[in-house]
């Protein structure tokens, strides 16, 4: 990410750019300094779990066992606690529980465990849409930027764009999520994807909100697009933002 | 780039005459709300109950604030997206309210209010919390504790940086900034 911050220095054309990059990197050294977030927002803890088959977990919840960590964490680590019981009633649960979990099985004997916090104001800026067929690479690339245009401000550019296309609904939403796991910039192993992943950040660099929206060639760092197989009818695409504060760890066991 | 100094509460004359783009830093008490505060205090307002804090003059920073490490004074404490308190903004602006502090777009009746009220809305760096922790001295939970970081604090703060995004002549610093630099 630090990386990221200081290409995106080096290419920004804004003089508030510039400075608000600047910025963003003192505060990650007195982050780090000072064992403080760098966000207030330290997310909603949102766990991909790859279980490998060979594995077997004896005695308890897993489940239970992940959001027993997530509440340590949180607490121990003098996190926010994000997270309202109901929708609706908006009750804080006051230890930042439930996670969110996604579990894939894979092959191996391995238990990989991968915490990515999301913030609430990158997340709130994402969508998903049901594109005709006909519509093609242009409908998609025209969606993807209207997206990055219209939450402007709001996420904390500049964003990283995580995008999925194809599957089902929340097929492409997972997918859009899982796409923001990767290592920043990192490119599609699909070569074609990979361009595509180049033309659209080029054209989201070209619609000038820049960091914080207050102007300037960089409003995003990288656009990551995973796909997967659709039906004949459907091109779903989703788009994740995530704000500068990309955060991920990974643990195997 | 120089900073105009503003001193809470402030004064009508100081408000009506920032302009956007304008760096400021802010001295004094600003108090902090967010959502569930936002929806208490507009409850309250419409019952008639007594406020837990005079609205004249002051400003309401956007942030629920994470946990202070033992011996600090707050933890992060960035700004949220301003735009979810939009549905309460105009009552607020209307009882004397002179600033907002978050980030993020306004809706055109905030944007409104702020004309006729005669109010401003800044916005502090999106993601830069540990940085602009640094500018709070003291915090203390004056309201609603019950909402965890969603309670309202007092914060004294000392050259807390923001920058003019919406003056009283209903201007938009993000619109004019995006029209700088888009070629699309």
């Amino acid at each position: 990410m630090l990386a990221g911050f200081q290409k995106a220095y080096e290419q920004e054309i804004s003089v508030n750019g510039k400075e608000i990059i600047q910025q963003l990197l003192m505060n990650a050294e007195i982050a780090r300094e000072e064992r403080i977030p760098i966000c207030q927002d330290t997310g909603f803890a949102v766990v991909f779990i790859e279980l490998g088959q060979d594995v077997r977990i004896v005695g308890g919840d897993f489940y239970k066992a992940i959001n027993d960590g997530v509440r340590k964490g949180y607490a121990e680590g003098y996190l926010r606690k994000s997270i309202v019981s109901h929708p609706l009633e908006r009750e804080n649960t006051g230890d930042n529980t439930p996670a969110v979990i996604h579990t894939k099985i894979v092959p191996g004997e391995n238990l990989r465990l991968i915490v990515a916090p999301k913030g609430g104001g990158s997340e709130n800026m994402s969508a998903v849409k049901m594109l005709k067929p006909s519509e093609g690479v242009e409908g998609l690339k025209k969606f993807i930027v209207e997206v990055v245009k219209t939450a402007g401000p709001n996420p904390c550019p500049p964003v990283v764009v995580g995008v999925g296309v194809g599957g089902t609904f929340e097929k492409a939403a997972q997918l859009s999520k899982e796409a923001l796991l990767r290592d920043l910039g990192e490119k599609s192993k699909y070569s074609d994807i990979a361009k595509l992943e180049e033309e659209i950040l080029e054209e989201i660099n070209r619609l000038g909100i820049g960091p914080q929206g207050l102007g300037g060639k960089i409003t995003a760092l990288a656009v990551h697009i995973e796909i997967y197989p659709t039906h004949i009818a459907s091109l779903p695409v989703a788009v994740n933002l995530n704000c500068h504060a990309a955060r991920h760890k990974e643990a195997v066991l | 780039m120089n900073r105009i100094n503003l001193t809470t509460p402030l004064s009508g004359d100081v408000v009506d005459n920032l302009r956007i783009g304008q760096r400021v830093s802010l001295n004094g008490i600003i108090y902090t709300g967010r959502d569930a505060a936002h929806k208490r205090l507009i409850e309250y307002i419409d019952q008639r109950k007594e406020l837990p804090f005079d609205l004249k003059g002051q400003v309401i920073y956007y942030v629920g604030p994470s946990p202070a490490r033992p011996g600090r004074v707050i933890g992060a404490a960035g700004p949220t997206t301003s735009g979810r308190m939009d549905l309460y903004a105009p009552k607020l602006y209307a009882l004397g309210l002179k600033a907002t502090i978050g980030k993020g777009r306004r809706s055109p009746d905030v944007i409104r209010a702020m004309q006729q009220h005669k109010g401003v809305y800044l916005a502090a760096l999106g993601g830069a919390a540990a940085l602009i922790a640094r500018s709070i001295k003291e915090a203390r939970v004056i309201a609603y504790p019950d909402l965890g970081p969603e309670a309202i604090y007092e914060l004294v703060v000392e050259d807390f940086p923001a920058i003019v995004v919406n003056d009283i002549l209903g201007r938009d610093l993000y619109d004019e900034s995006i029209k700088l630099y888009s070629d699309s």
